[in-house]
């Protein structure tokens, strides 16, 4: 019976499928959300760069090109092997979940290791953006505008990779704990979006913070 | 009636009275209706009414249709006569006399032509078209006079401008519009609008010796203006005589007038519009010229004569 | 006892645990939606008390409180916690909550614990205001504009911002819940067209949640971190733009006001059909009406800008589609008149209070038309004439509606009936204060009386005497219903299970219901508002 495959049916729900697929929905509809929360960074992206275009490239010459580059492959990889964990648990082989899952995670630490690294040479640089600044004269201004937009963006991308890895940690600690079957793992599929999810948003993130500067 | 607690004081003000006067009879209409029809059903159809309530309409689409119709007609026409008549309080015109301010907390400090300031004073002459070009030291402030129907949000770093032509004379209050701060409530002041002849006299009793003009010709040779353009500098620089109200092209294509705004975001910002034809090599000159040095500058620059056509 | 008797009857959600920690660990909506019920109502009277002294302070020219500073913080307040705390989450997270599992034929919402964590981010995010408001407050209006609350105001403006960002969530949360459980946990036959209005207002609320509320935390960040660091987007001395701001914030803030109003649309489309005992007149144009409000809802942002220094051609856009956002809600309201027509009207508390939505929404609607015409809204803005504009709607509108849905739902909620005498007196009462109050505020707008002025020229003298003498009218109704509502509590006339005689599966279930709502799963055969057919279920009390 469904009540085997998923001791946690709610009542409210007729079986184990309509509720994993209530729940997926909602983690879709999430996503939604956080779409447009990060879009409305992205428009002060936009009007920033227009309002000085010059400063702006300016100041995003100096980001460090071979962190973001390094952490775009790290995420997309970390994605894959999640990945990976999604489709060994759909064929039953927990283990297999579990090391994706604790893979998937250190990739992330690396992430943010890099990311606190990445941050630490910004500082040393003078890019914070209020205080004293390593560019002057004209591109002074738009050069802040864009390390602003540097900082709360990585800022707040790194607090949604935290969040993702300790989701990412609580699904193998459950795996661990032989809650999920071939039959159901729905909170497996339901953290792979938002894994996934935050990884589209560094590769929407990428070009903005270390290709603008550096074309032309 | 209302008028004696609300003059009518400007061009315009009878204009806008006229669409609120619309206004109000389209929802006086309306709500005559509703509430009417609210009233008349609640007696009529009263559960205790024994009155034959008949068959009840099955169809209801033609119903539908035409009250959204007729809706949309009524909003429609209001849309554009209020679209109309902002569209012409937003095109001052060529002849006004351009006057400046600059808001701060919690003050009004204005600046006439001739070089007379007043501070939470506006003077100005009756049936003369006024260009107010307002600037803002800290916080939005919003430039409200209500006897005029007029109001405009006063901003930190550029320009704003605003006309009316006052067709009163008389004293009438000016607000602070916008939310500025402690003192909001009592940033206030007033404008008295003066015959023609008092103007002028006013004019003349409060002038400083030399015009704002006057006072910027200096500022624009020591701040080093005239070292790029005034023709003799090593530096290829666009020439300003005869600039200001002129259509200026653009090295993107586009083409701009040189008003009150262009020639304050070209001294503050110069990289943003760089005339066809010029590399963009001015120097930024903000934070450098503060407020009041820059409407001198502003003042000087739109006195330039042109030069002789070759 | 025998401790093997079999109980005769099912625990109703009230007696199903008595302990504190069945209350705060519940995951019952009807439980929730009841915590919520009493967050908000604190909430309101909080917000409400800011009112009261504003209105103090408004008697005399020159402000009767000690000092404009005080003023200034008391009309932020207001506006946050009546906004924020209040009329976002109101209708939603209460009656929403209780009714729309039951009207649909639902055991519970779809995210049961992530109901329960949105209560309880709510009141983290009220506790952060409060702290702020209880340390000094914040000055800056209920707007937050730029660079007066980033670099000028004084105040624990990031207290009461990060206070409105948790409450965000709380909202996202309930937005969530409620699309899901709408598309997936209707009962058999209950199609689309066959659901109540109600549902589909909030259905489009919680759309309007979802996609609008992200946009504020994000401004709200962008905001915060130019307060905090002195340097930011908005910041004009770095090239920025304080307009960026307004129209982040707007994006936001006008999707907001849809938020309040249309649950109030869709609860008065539940009671005049059933207190004139006729079907909801035009239920298709109905529906959509309230889709078409919300989307188009989004668009016209900028009429809250058509003096800040927008380009005019953006303005004459905004004012045409802000027209046209009007046209849906006028064809509610003829519909819900012509649902009077010919029917038999009861004048029961939830009727007047939904009649007085009607009158009032209207009028509130139509001085929306004057702000909407651009050359009017120059003369118009930031004046008094904008505040009781959305007073109306949102006071005379909204919280009228609230009450109506409060009478309407009450026995079903507590499972007693209310005295209804004094509760109709309390709705006329409500009806006439808040007319008092807020129509003379029409007339000083148009005079010119600014908002947001701790005193004023003596001129505005007697039209602000009048409006506050208004104000301790309505305060008098809101606070009647504390009193009869708490006490039909012990006092009150046990309910039946359909006491209106009101079509709607939330009417099918024990008043009041029992934790898991049905005990068979209904099937539904006919559309929502069947009171003609005389052999509905509805002869059954």
């Amino acid at each position: 019976m469904s009540e085997n495959v998923a001791p946690h049916t709610h009542f409210q729900y007729e079986d184990a499928r309509h509720q994993a697929d209530s729940a997926i929905a909602g983690m879709w509809l999430f996503l939604a959300t956080e779409v447009l929360f990060f879009g409305g960074l992205i428009l002060a992206w936009i009007f920033c760069r227009h309002w000085n275009p010059e400063g702006f490239a300016a100041g995003a010459k100096e980001s460090v090109l071979w962190i973001g580059t390094v952490n775009l492959a790290l995420l997309i990889t970390s994605s894959f092997v999640y990945g990976l964990g999604q489709a060994a648990i759909e064929a039953g082989r927990v283990r297999m979940l579990i090391w994706c899952c604790l893979l998937t995670a250190g990739i992330g630490v690396v992430f943010l290791g890099l990311k606190l690294l990445e941050w630490h040479v910004d500082l040393d640089e003078n890019l914070w953006p209020a205080g004293p600044f390593k560019l002057h004269g004209a591109e002074a201004d738009g050069g802040r505008l864009f390390w602003i937009f540097y900082f709360v963006a990585t800022g707040l991308h790194a607090v949604h990779m935290l969040v993702g890895i300790v989701a990412v940690c609580w699904i193998a600690l459950r795996a661990r704990r032989a809650e999920f079957t071939a039959d159901w793992h729905t909170p497996v599929t339901v953290v792979g979006l938002y894994w996934s999810f935050v990884d589209m948003v560094w590769i929407v993130l990428y070009p903005l913070i270390y290709v603008v500067g550096r074309l032309s | 009636m209302i008028w004696k607690f609300l003059p009518q004081a400007s061009s315009s003000a009878w204009e806008t009275d006229g669409l609120l006067i619309g206004l109000t009879l389209v929802t006086g209409a309306v709500l005559f209706l509703v509430f009417g029809l609210m009233l008349v059903y609640a007696v009529r159809y009263r559960d205790s009414s024994p009155i034959d309530r008949g068959k009840i309409a099955e169809k209801t689409f033609r119903f539908e249709i035409s009250w959204t119709i007729a809706t949309l007609v009524i909003f429609f026409g209001l849309f554009v006569w209020g679209a109309d008549l902002y569209a012409r309080l937003m095109i001052p015109p060529t002849d006004a006399v351009r006057i400046y301010v600059v808001a701060k907390q919690w003050m009004w400090k204005i600046e006439h032509q001739g070089g007379q300031r007043e501070i939470d004073t506006l003077h100005v002459p009756v049936h003369t078209p006024i260009e107010l070009v307002m600037t803002s030291q800290d916080v939005i402030h919003d430039f409200f006079v209500p006897a005029f129907r007029v109001k405009r949000d006063v901003l930190p770093n550029q320009y704003e401008t605003m006309w009316f032509t006052a067709e009163k004379t008389g004293t009438y209050h000016l607000f602070c519009a916008q939310f500025c701060g402690l003192d909001h409530a009592v940033m206030t002041g007033q404008v008295v609008v003066q015959t023609q002849a008092d103007y002028a006299d006013w004019l003349a009793r409060n002038g400083t010796s030399q015009t704002l003009a006057q006072q910027g010709e200096p500022l624009f040779i020591r701040y080093g203006c005239s070292g790029c353009h005034s023709g003799n500098g090593t530096v290829r620089a666009p020439s300003l005589a005869g600039l200001y109200g002129r259509p200026v092209p653009l090295s993107d294509g586009s083409v701009v007038t040189a008003d009150d705004r262009y020639i304050r975001d070209s001294i503050l910002q110069p990289k943003r519009q760089v005339v066809a034809g010029f590399a963009p090599v001015m120097p930024s000159f903000d934070g450098v010229i503060p407020e009041d040095d820059l409407i001198r500058l502003v003042a000087f620059i739109q006195s330039l004569a042109p030069e002789r056509p070759r | 006892m025998s401790q093997t008797v079999t109980a005769t009857r099912v625990l109703s959600y009230l007696e199903d645990g008595k302990t504190l920690r069945s209350w705060l660990l519940t995951t019952d909506h009807k439980r929730i939606a009841i915590l919520y019920a009493l967050s908000i109502t604190v909430f309101f009277f909080i917000g409400g008390t800011a009112a009261a002294l504003i209105r103090y302070n408004l008697v005399t020219p020159q402000g009767a409180l000690p000092s404009a500073e005080t003023y200034n913080r008391l009309f932020t307040m207001h506006g946050v916690i009546m906004v924020w705390f209040f009329l976002v989450p109101a209708a939603p997270v209460t009656i929403g909550n209780f009714i729309i599992p039951l009207m649909i034929g639902a055991r519970d919402l779809a995210f049961p614990k992530i109901n329960l964590m949105s209560w309880y981010l709510f009141m983290a995010g009220g506790a952060c205001a409060l702290y702020a408001l209880f340390a000094g407050g914040v000055d800056t209006g209920w707007t937050f504009y730029a660079p007066l609350s980033s670099n000028y105001a004084q105040g624990h403006v990031v207290a009461v911002v990060a206070g409105i960002f948790i409450s965000g969530f709380s909202t996202i949360a309930t937005g969530l819940n409620f699309v899901v459980t709408i598309h997936r946990l209707r009962a058999p036959g209950l199609t689309w067209y066959r659901l109540p209005v109600f549902i589909w207002s909030f259905y489009a609320t919680s759309v309007i949640f979802l996609l609008a509320t992200p946009v504020l935390a994000i401004t709200l960040i962008l905001l915060s971190f130019e307060r905090i660091f002195h340097v930011g987007v908005f910041d004009p001395r770095i090239g920025g733009d304080p307009l960026l701001f307004q129209h982040m914030f707007w994006f936001y803030s006008h999707p907001a006001v849809y938020i309040m109003v249309l649950p109030g649309m869709g609860i008065v489309s539940q009671i005049i059909p059933c207190f004139s005992r006729k079907e909801l007149f035009g239920y298709k144009f109905v529906v959509w009406c309230s889709v078409a409000i919300a989307v188009i809802g989004f668009f016209v942002w900028g009429h809250h800008m058509f003096v800040s220094g927008q380009s005019p051609y953006a303005s004459i856009v905004f004012s045409l589609l802000s027209y046209f956002v009007a046209v849906p809600s006028a064809i509610k309201v003829f519909n819900w008149l012509g649902t009077m027509h010919k029917g038999r009207i009861h004048f029961n508390a939830p009727m007047i209070y939904a009649l007085g939505f009607v009158g009032l929404f209207t009028s509130g609607g139509l001085t929306g038309l004057f702000l909407a015409a651009l050359a009017a809204d120059v003369h118009l803005h930031d004046t008094y004439f904008v505040i009781a504009h959305f007073h109306f709607i949102m006071v005379g509108g909204m919280v009228s509606a609230y009450f109506a849905a409060l009478h309407f739902w009450w026995p079903k909620i507590t499972g007693r009936m209310y005295p209804e005498t004094i509760a109709r007196g309390a709705a006329l009462l409500m009806f006439l204060g808040f007319n008092f109050t807020f129509l003379p505020q029409y007339i000083l707008g148009y005079l010119g009386m600014p908002r947001r002025y701790h005193s004023y020229p003596p001129e505005f003298q007697v039209l602000n005497v009048l409006s506050s003498a208004g104000a301790s009218i309505l305060a008098v109704a809101y606070v009647l219903p504390l009193f009869y509502l708490g006490w039909s509590l012990f006092r009150g006339e046990r309910a039946p299970r359909n006491p209106w005689r009101a079509t709607g599966l939330e009417w099918t279930t024990d008043s009041p219901p029992i934790t898991r709502n049905f005990l068979v799963v209904p099937t539904v055969t006919s559309g929502p508002y069947d009171y003609a057919d005389p052999h509905t279920k509805l002869a059954d009390v």
